[in-house]
């Protein structure tokens, strides 16, 4: 790794030395540490790592000069915090590269994060917070030789794991080519508020097949294509993306092709927005190893079509993430705001209403003969969808002003998760049907404090549960009812203190009706945070954007440092 | 053991070795963005015309939206007074990309609107979590930083913004 240092440090000292540019270019990056000390609480399953105390760190460095670019990122796992990959572990570096652009040429060398269109071939992205990183270590190129055009070409290892203070990449190699175009730029006689661009791209991976059992593709194509217009205040875009038959562990060594299509819709002016999508999905796990699952080694991302929640009993307890292996799934949302004068003779009233539902495809049988040697099970078709649900969300939400320093937002959301497909809680049966309600009120008490609360409840719908004897009695599904309350304090510019009480007051079991109780104090001095926080933590399932990670149950103190430069 | 000094050395030398001799190295990234319009826009071409806040948002971010909301409020007034503007980059990935906007739209900003949906900005800028916003100046250096956000904030940024214009 000192070869990677010492290669940008002489870089460095060559631009300053020769003066190839008046300045000395640029540094920016982040840097975030965060400590655990967990005691064992047996009540919520947490139990105390060995080493009690764990913590992950990361520093990101980017430099710039001119045309010139390079940056790096190091890790520390010592070990990582719960709810990261167990493998992580050690000090080293994660990500470093060199690269050079200007106008026509953009050249990078080493690790390159990469979506292409809406990534439904391909995306090389990161999310720290949950640990998931799937960079491309290799080569990129960028050619723009038109206004308008732009060909993109990537070819690498795709990022799997950091063991031993070294990033382990995927068996298999990753490469691409796309290309896009934005026709107003190439037809002059185009009429500027019809706005046109098109793309396409053929992604393609390659694995050594040493199954003993089949003869496996060691090349999988992907072939995408999409377009994005724009007409006055209306947009649609749309990426259909297929694929060559890959065998893999997702999709039990089937030889099926794989399909993927997105459709978005939007329409919005002052005071209106209405968007509609729709989605369908077949057999499209895409990984650069065909053995692996859950969030390793993707090399495509299929987008969730629903709203990301963010109150605490919303987004964190039944939470949706695409199923690769097939779903058809709709979302529509409306934004409406009322104007002044209406229901509040001072302030506008937002109002936001949502919808997304999801489910399985239909997977034909007809023409298919079950007994032949071609491992094709089924057809799957573009949006044919069954009757089995998956998910459901129905949510609406209205903001009132009352004066300068007092709102209140009320929200109700109807989420339903059928949790013998997307299984979620070993507690639940069926279809997981909940209510949810909120009530969100801010009070900015004067120029620098401020008040901050939430009411949360949550019921789940009724199951027939019989007992010995044969009775049928009824419970709660999964966990029963909720209760939360946070309220969080702020003191503007520096400090903030928060405390949050989720009471599981409706479980099933008597024994189980905790308080998850957790207190933060944070400082903040312009880009430098500081939280504390202790307490009880729930298990369950941490989600950032439709991707999700499961983290366990924990009692204990965290302690996070970031600084951003 | 040795890795590990060649290893601090060369970060000591990266990190500090001439940043510390002027202050005038942070400095935005040059990056291609998609706006609102499809149009692609150079983050380097967004201080030409003078200073700005760039502040990094999402659409399932609640206090993200407050603090733009908050500053939409009085927008107007900051532009009369010292001719900033704000531009607001939603880091939404394609799962909620649709609803910028939309969301845009419906509350009418008057900001640019930048789309970084893979993040390529937000991470070359140093941005762990959002809200992150940054007052640069004219010749693009950061001069003022804040993350997170609480209700009078935008108080501290607006001294800020007055103190660049009076320079």
């Amino acid at each position: 790794m000192k070869h990677w240092l010492i290669g940008i440090a002489l870089l460095k000292s060559a631009f300053f030395a020769f003066g190839q540019s008046t300045n000395e270019g640029s540094f920016t990056g982040n840097m975030e540490t965060t400590f655990q000390y967990l005691n064992s609480d047996s009540l919520i399953g947490a139990s105390q790592p060995e080493s009690k105390g764990l913590m992950s760190s990361y520093m990101n460095v980017f430099y710039r000069n001119g045309n010139f670019k390079a940056g790096m990122r190091v890790e520390s796992y010592l070990p990582r915090i719960q709810g990261y990959p167990n493998r992580f572990d050690g000090t080293g570096i994660g990500m470093r590269f060199l690269g050079y652009a200007n106008d026509f040429i953009d050249v990078t060398l080493g690790h390159f994060y990469e979506q292409f269109g809406l990534g439904t071939a391909l995306r090389a992205y990161e999310d720290r917070n949950l640990g998931y990183d799937n960079v491309m270590d290799g080569a990129r190129i960028i050619v723009k030789p038109t206004k308008g055009v732009q060909i993109k070409g990537v070819y690498g290892f795709q990022r799997y794991s950091f063991q031993e203070g070294r990033v382990l990449n995927s068996e298999g190699i990753t490469r691409g080519v796309d290309a896009q175009i934005h026709l107003n730029d190439l037809v002059k006689s185009m009429r500027s508020t019809f706005d046109v661009t098109i793309g396409g791209s053929f992604v393609s991976k390659y694995q050594v097949d040493n199954d003993p059992e089949f003869i496996l593709p060691q090349n999988v194509g992907v072939y995408g294509s999409r377009i994005d217009v724009r007409y006055k205040k209306w947009t649609l875009n749309a990426e259909y993306t297929h694929k060559e038959n890959d065998p893999s562990a997702d999709n039990g060594y089937l030889y099926n092709t794989g399909h993927s299509a997105v459709i978005n819709m939007g329409y919005s002016q002052k005071g209106l927005g209405v968007v509609f999508s729709a989605k369908s999905v077949d057999n499209m796990s895409f990984r650069s190893d065909r053995t692996k699952d859950l969030q390793d080694l993707l090399i495509n991302f299929l987008p969730a079509l629903n709203k990301t929640h963010s109150y605490n009993l919303v987004a964190t307890l039944y939470p949706y993430a695409t199923r690769p292996i097939g779903e058809i799934a709709y979302q529509g949302e409306v934004l409406y705001t009322i104007p002044k004068g209406k229901i509040n003779k001072k302030y506008s009233v937002p109002i936001n209403v949502n919808y997304s539902s999801a489910f399985l495809p239909i997977q034909s049988k007809s023409g298919i003969n079950p007994l032949d040697s071609s491992r094709i099970d089924y057809v799957g078709k573009p949006f044919n969808k069954s009757d089995s649900l998956l998910w459901r969300d129905f949510n609406v939400n209205l903001t009132y002003k009352f004066n300068k320093s007092l709102y209140l937002i009320v929200s109700y959301f109807n989420i339903s998760l059928n949790n013998d497909v997307s299984k979620i809680s070993g507690d639940a049966k069926g279809i997981i049907q909940s209510h949810i309600g909120v009530a969100e009120l801010g009070w900015k008490i004067n120029k620098k404090n401020n008040l901050r609360m939430e009411f949360q409840l949550l019921t789940t719908n009724k199951i027939d549960k019989i007992k010995e004897d044969g009775t049928v009695y009824q419970v709660r599904n999964d966990k029963g009812n909720w209760a939360t309350i946070v309220a969080e304090y702020t003191v503007s510019p520096h400090w903030f203190f928060a405390v949050m009480d989720q009471y599981n007051y409706g479980n099933n079991d008597p024994s189980l009706r905790l308080h998850y109780l957790i207190g933060t104090v944070g400082y903040l001095k312009d880009a430098t945070r500081i939280a504390v926080n202790y307490g009880r933590q729930r298990a369950g399932l941490f989600c950032v954007g439709g991707v999700c990670r499961f983290v366990p149950a924990s009692n204990g103190l965290t302690l996070t440092v970031s600084h951003s430069f | 053991m040795k890795k590990l000094t060649a290893f601090l050395i060369g970060f000591a030398c990266i990190t500090f070795g001439f940043s510390q001799s002027t202050g005038e190295l942070k400095k935005v990234p040059a990056i291609e963005l998609n706006d609102l319009n499809g149009k692609s826009i150079n983050t380097s071409k967004l201080y030409e015309e003078g200073p700005v806040v760039i502040s990094f948002w999402a659409t399932w971010c609640a206090p993200c939206k407050r603090e733009l909301n908050t500053i939409h409020e009085v927008y107007e007034d900051w532009q009369e007074e010292t001719g900033i503007r704000v531009v607001a980059v939603s880091i939404d990935d394609e799962k909620t990309k649709a609803q910028v906007p939309m969301y845009v739209n419906g509350k009418g900003w008057e900001y640019i609107v930048l789309l970084d949906s893979n993040w390529d900005f937000k991470r070359e800028m140093g941005v762990g979590n959002v809200p992150h916003t940054f007052l640069v100046d004219a010749q693009g250096n950061i001069v003022y930083t804040h993350t997170g956000y609480s209700e009078g904030d935008e108080e501290k940024l607006y001294e800020q913004i007055k103190l660049l214009k009076g320079k």
